[in-house]
C-alpha cells in the first residue's frame, strides 16, 4: 500500500501522529541537500545515520528557547504579559510549549522548572495544585518522551512540589534532570533519589562538568543532551562503529584510516544539514523565538553522534570468552578507549562557522540507539547482559564522559531493597561524580515508568501497544521496540553488593 | 602487618549500614546458630562441608586498602563483618587506623561475644556498631547459638553508652524462638539507651541455611508487622522488617 494511504488508515495510531508522520512524508518527498557521493555511500550502508532528521530540514533538530527571558518579558507574538503568580507563569509556559518546533514537532527542553516557577510559590498548597495542573498537562498534551524538564542545583520550594507529584502521580513526560553540585543539599539529593526509585526519573547531570564545557549556560534537553540554552543543536547524526570496524583490516587500519575517513564523510553531511538550516529554510528569518530573543543562531551548535562502540572493539577482539571482551578484559578496554579518544582527535579538526558558541566544534554525543538497532550498543555502553558488577562498570563507564559534553549516560537498574538506604544511591552518585561521570540515570525493578535507552516509558503502555491499543505517547511505540531488540528489560539488576 | 583471615570482600553494598559501604567479611565463628544462613564462614570445617564458592584466604591491611583504594570515591566507609569479626581484634585495629586515613567511617557486624569494653583501642577506632541480640533469654541463647548471651547485653549496654551502637537484630523463627518475648524485651532495652537506636527483625529464609539443623518455617507480613507494632509501642523509633 502507499505510504501515505497506510498512515491515514493505521489504526494504532492518534490523529496527532498520523499528522507528523505525513509531514514527514511530505518533506521526504524532496531531495535539496547535496550530499557528497561518499557520504551517500556510508548513509546507505547504515554506518551514517541522521535518525530520520528528513530530507530537508526546515528547524534544527533540538531547540532550547531561554524560558527565563521569556517570563521576564512576556510576548508580543502571544500577548502575554509577564506572569504575576503562579497560575500565570505556568499558563505561560504552556501556551509557548506548544509553539517550540523540534524533530519530534514536541519541545525538548520546558525549562529550569525550579528556578523558573519558585518567585511565584508564595502559598505552598496554592503552588502543588497549579504545578501539578501544569505537570498533568505536559504529560497529556506533550506526547513525547523526548520533552525533557531542568531542577537544581539549589534546594527550591518549587523543586520539591514537583518531585513529590512525581511521586504521586508517576509519569513518563517529562523526562527530568536534576543539575547536581556540591551547592546541592544531601537532604534535597536524597528527595530526587527517592523519586527516582519511584518513577525513573530525575536523572543526575554533572553540573560542574557541564558548567565548565558550556560557560555555565547548559540545559539537559531530550534524551541527556548538554546544550547551549537559547540555542540547541540543527542535527544529530550517528557514526555506527559498529558496521564501521568491519571496513576495517585491523585494529591499526581501524584508528589511522577508516575513522579519520569516516568523520570525514559524516562531518560533511552534518555541514549540509546545518548549511540548509542557515541559509536556506528561513527558519532564522522567520520565527518568533528569534525576533523574541529566546533564540539566536549564535547559540546553535551540532552533536557528532557515535554507537555501537562495544561491538565495535568486540570486532577486533574476536573473543567469546566475556573476560576478554568491552567492559571486562584490560585490552578491550583500552581499544575502547583509544577509539573514542581518536573519534574525538579527528572530530574536533572539522570546523563549522555556524557552530561559533562551541568554538565551531561539533560535540561528540554517545547516542542511545533507536529502536530497530538489532544488537548494538548505545554509545559507549556495555551491552545488557554482560554488565560487569556495578562498581566495575562505574569505574569503567566513567572513563568516557569527558568526551562527550553534548550527551554520554549510563543507567543502573537497582532492586527495591536499596529503597531502605537511598544514601547508598547518594555515595554513588558523589563517588561517579568525582570520577568525571557526566549522567546517571536510576530505577527501581518495581517501577512501571521504566528507562528505556534516554527516554521514559510506561511498561503498562507498552503492554496495550503490543494489543494493538492506542496509546497516547509517541514514544511507547520506540520503547517496544527497543525492549524487542535490545533487551531492555534483562538490564541486571543491581541487588545489596 | 597483622593478616586477616577473609572470607569475602563486597565492594558496594547497601546493607551493611548506612550509605554505601565496602563489606568485608572475615572467615571463622564462635557461634554456631542453628539458622546460621552462612555457615562456610563458621570455621574451615564447615567451609569444606559447605562451600559456597568462595575461598577464605590470609590478607594484609595493606591488601584489603589497596582494594579499597580503588573504589574509595563511592563509598562512606567499611563495614567488618563475618563470620565473627571481633576474633580478629589486632586485625580490625590496623585496618581501622589505616581506614580511618582515608576518611572512611569503621562498622563491626558482630554477634557481642567477646568482651569489648576490654579492648578500648579497638572500640576508640569504632565509629559504630551493629549487634546481634539473637534471644534475649540466656538458656535460649545457649540453644540456638551455643553460647549464652551474658557478654552480648553487656556489650549493648557498653556501646549504647559511648553512643556507638548503631542497630540491634533479632532474626524471628517460628516455632524455634519465643519470638514475642525476645522483641517485646529487646525492645525496652534498646527504648532505654536511646530510642533511635535502629531495630532491625529479620525474617527467617531458608536460604544458605543447613536443613538437617532446622525444622522450621518463613514468618508471615502479618506476624511481622505484629512483633514491629510491640517494638514501636515499647519505644524503639526505628524498627525496621527486613
Amino acid at each position: 500500500m502507499n505510504k501515505v494511504l497506510s498512515i491515514i488508515k493505521d489504526k494504532s495510531l492518534t490523529y496527532e501522529q498520523k499528522l507528523m508522520s505525513l509531514a514527514r512524508e511530505a518533506e521526504n518527498s524532496i531531495n535539496v541537500l547535496n550530499i557528497s557521493e561518499e557520504s551517500e555511500i556510508y548513509r546507505k550502508e547504515g554506518i551514517i545515520c541522521d535518525l530520520n532528521e528528513g530530507n530537508a530540514p526546515y528547524r534544527p533538530r533540538y531547540i532550547a528557547p531561554d524560558y527565563e527571558n521569556f517570563l521576564k518579558n512576556g510576548s508580543d507574538f502571544f500577548g502575554l504579559t509577564p506572569p504575576k503568580n503562579i497560575w500565570e507563569a505556568t499558563n505561560n509556559l504552556l501556551i509557548l510549549y506548544k509553539h517550540v518546533p523540534s524533530i519530534t514537532s514536541f519541545p525538548v527542553y520546558i525549562g529550569n522548572l525550579d528556578t523558573l516557577l519558585e518567585p511565584f510559590v508564595i502559598d505552598e498548597e496554592e503552588a502543588y495544585l497549579a504545578i501539578k495542573l501544569f505537570l498533568t498537562h505536559i504529560d497529556r498534551t506533550i506526547t513525547d518522551s523526548f520533552c525533557h524538564a531542568n531542577i537544581g542545583p539549589m534546594d527550591t520550594k518549587a523543586g520539591r512540589i514537583i518531585l513529590k507529584i512525581q511521586r504521586e502521580y508517576p509519569t513518563s513526560i517529562p523526562n527530568i534532570s536534576l543539575k547536581y553540585s556540591k551547592e546541592t543539599p544531601d537532604s534535597y539529593a536524597l528527595d530526587v533519589i527517592n523519586t527516582a526509585l519511584i518513577t525513573a526519573k530525575p536523572s543526575f547531570a554533572n553540573d560542574r562538568m557541564f558548567s565548565r564545557e558550556f560557560n555555565n549556560n547548559y540545559c539537559i534537553a531530550s534524551c541527556y543532551n548538554g546544550l547551549p540554552i537559547g540555542g540547541g543543536s540543527y542535527t544529530l547524526v550517528r557514526l555506527n562503529l559498529a558496521a564501521l570496524s568491519e571496513k576495517a583490516s585491523d585494529e591499526e587500519n581501524f584508528i589511522n584510516h577508516v575513522i579519520p575517513d569516516a568523520v570525514k564523510r559524516m562531518t560533511s553531511y552534518m555541514d549540509e544539514r546545518i548549511r540548509f538550516i542557515a541559509e536556506e529554510s528561513n527558519f532564522f528569518e522567520s520565527s518568533f523565538l528569534v525576533r523574541e530573543g529566546l533564540i539566536s543562531k549564535d547559540n546553535f551548535t551540532a552533536m557528532f553522534g557515535i554507537f555501537g562502540l562495544a561491538e565495535s572493539v568486540n570486532h577486533f577482539i574476536d573473543s567469546t570468552d566475556k573476560k576478554d571482551r568491552f567492559g571486562h578484559g584490560e585490552k578491550a578496554n583500552n581499544l575502547g578507549f583509544k577509539i573514542i579518544e581518536k573519534v574525538y582527535s579527528e572530530v574536533s579538526k572539522h570546523k563549522n562557522p555556524y557552530c561559533e558558541i562551541t568554538k565551531e566544534n561539533f560535540l561528540l554525543h554517545a547516542q542511545v540507539g533507536i529502536e530497530t538497532d538489532k544488537g548494538i550498543s548505545p554509545g559507549c555502553r556495555i551491552p545488557i547482559g554482560e554488565e560487569p558488577e556495578i562498581h566495575e562498570h562505574l569505574l569503567q563507564s566513567c572513563k568516557f564522559h569527558k568526551f562527550f559534553p553534548s550527551g554520554i549516560g549510563d543507567i543502573f537498574n537497582f532492586d527495591k531493597t536499596v529503597k531502605r538506604n537511598p544514601e547508598f544511591l547518594l555515595d554513588i552518585i558523589k563517588g561517579a561524580f568525582k570520577e568525571e561521570m557526566r549522567y546517571l540515570s536510576i530505577y527501581c525493578t518495581d517501577c512501571d515508568v521504566i528507562r528505556i535507552t534516554g527516554y521514559l516509558v510506561k511498561k503498562s503502555d507498552m503492554e496495550k501497544l503490543e494489543k494493538g491499543q492506542q496509546v497516547l505517547s509517541d514514544t511507547v511505540v520506540l520503547g517496544l521496540g527497543a525492549v524487542k531488540n535490545s533487551k531492555v528489560l534483562e538490564r541486571k539488576v543491581r541487588t545489596n553488593g | 602487618m597483622a593478616k586477616g583471615f577473609i572470607n569475602k570482600i563486597l565492594p558496594f553494598s547497601s546493607v551493611d549500614g548506612p550509605g554505601n559501604r565496602t563489606a568485608i567479611f572475615l572467615q571463622g565463628c564462635n557461634f554456631d546458630c542453628l539458622y546460621c544462613h552462612n555457615p562456610e564462614t563458621i570455621n574451615n570445617e564447615w567451609n569444606l562441608k559447605y562451600n559456597n564458592g568462595s575461598v577464605p584466604t590470609y590478607m594484609s591491611v595493606e591488601d584489603i586498602i589497596e582494594k579499597i583504594h580503588r573504589t574509595r570515591a563511592f563509598i562512606s566507609g567499611i563495614t567488618v563483618s563475618g563470620g565473627e569479626c571481633s576474633l580478629q581484634a589486632k586485625f580490625l585495629i590496623e585496618l581501622f587506623k589505616e581506614a580511618h586515613k582515608l576518611n572512611l567511617t569503621c562498622f563491626i557486624d558482630t554477634n557481642g561475644s567477646i568482651p569489648l569494653n576490654k579492648n578500648e583501642e579497638l572500640v576508640s577506632l569504632i565509629d559504630m556498631s551493629m549487634i546481634d541480640l539473637k534471644a534475649f533469654n540466656t538458656d535460649e541463647h545457649k540453644m540456638l547459638t551455643g553460647v549464652d548471651n551474658s557478654v552480648v547485653l553487656e556489650n549493648i549496654n557498653y556501646m549504647a553508652k559511648l553512643n556507638k551502637l548503631y542497630e540491634i537484630r533479632t532474626v524471628i523463627v517460628p516455632d524455634i524462638l519465643n519470638n514475642e518475648y525476645n522483641v517485646r524485651m529487646t525492645s525496652s532495652l534498646i527504648a532505654s539507651l536511646n530510642q533511635d537506636i535502629k531495630y532491625k527483625l529479620i525474617k527467617y529464609r531458608p536460604m544458605g541455611v543447613r536443613l538437617e539443623k532446622i525444622k522450621t518455617s518463613i514468618p508471615n507480613d502479618k506476624y511481622m508487622e505484629n512483633l514491629k507494632t510491640i517494638a514501636k509501642n515499647n519505644g524503639c523509633n526505628n524498627v525496621l522488617i527486613i
